[in-house]
């Protein structure tokens, strides 16, 4: 089957994006399709690499990073949550004279139209919700 | 995107208007939707009948009036626009005290219209 995936909530804020990732994780190895995940409001902080968490626990952003490059799967930070949250790609710290960008390199910026395009080809799509 | 059958995609948003993102986000995704040509149902449920309230002063608490930007759904063709019953009465509310006309839903037909979609999201 083929899915989208909607993360809602920041790694810090909350289980559920812990289970967006392990779900994500699962379905791949399912053998099931991820089309696309979609970071969406609090979600972008998923794709902030600048996160660090302490070394006895779990780097989800790092575990993001991995999964999505690994597979290759299109991953897209929504770009006006993202700015406002601090989530920047190299165009865009260099267009608002920001010191440094930190978005995770397996993911894009993108706007919400990325989110209905997926909803239209995917076979399901599944929120995880802040 | 004309390579795609056309959805019903619908939308539920139940939480108040400022303090929080979801209210605006529901409201982006729904405009997403429509520019997309999809078909939209917009559902205001527990506390997020409060978005539709007239005579919002936001500014008070430095936030932006969300309920302008309601007014702008009919230029989406944005017109399945429902309001749960049980939520405006619970606040004391009908459809008069609402910026925008709307459809006013049991939960029965609420049922309905999330039994009829393809996607459904709920913030």
């Amino acid at each position: 089957m083929k899915f989208t995936i909607v993360v809602q909530a920041a790694p810090a804020a909350s289980q559920s994006a812990w289970s967006a990732y392990q779900f994500t994780r699962s379905a791949l190895a399912a053998g099931h399709e991820i089309y696309r995940v979609f970071f969406y409001g609090d979600g972008v902080h998923n794709t902030n690499s600048l996160s660090v968490p302490p070394q006895d626990e779990f780097d989800l952003v790092s575990a993001w990073t991995a999964l999505l490059g690994e597979h290759g799967i299109d991953a897209i930070s929504c770009v006006s949550s993202a700015l406002k949250r601090g989530v920047l790609d190299a165009g865009e710290a260099d267009r608002y004279e920001r010191g440094c960008a930190n978005l995770s390199p397996a993911v894009t910026l993108s706007g919400l139209g990325q989110l209905v395009d997926a909803t239209l080809v995917s076979d399901r799509v599944i929120t995880f919700g802040a | 995107m004309s390579e795609h059958a056309r959805k019903t995609l619908t939308f539920i948003t139940r939480k108040a208007p400022y303090g929080q993102h979801g209210a605006k986000a529901s409201l982006d995704m729904v405009l997403s939707a429509a520019v997309f040509d999809q078909q939209v149902h917009y559902i205001f449920m527990s506390e997020g009948v409060l978005q539709l309230r007239r005579g919002q002063q936001p500014g008070a608490i430095d936030a932006k009036d969300l309920s302008a930007a309601f007014s702008a759904l009919p230029l989406y063709d944005v017109d399945s626009i429902h309001v749960e019953a049980e939520a405006l009465q619970a606040r004391g509310m009908s459809a008069q005290d609402l910026v925008i006309p709307v459809k006013v839903a049991s939960a029965a037909d609420i049922a309905t219209l999330i039994h009829h979609s393809d996607a459904v999201f709920n913030l």
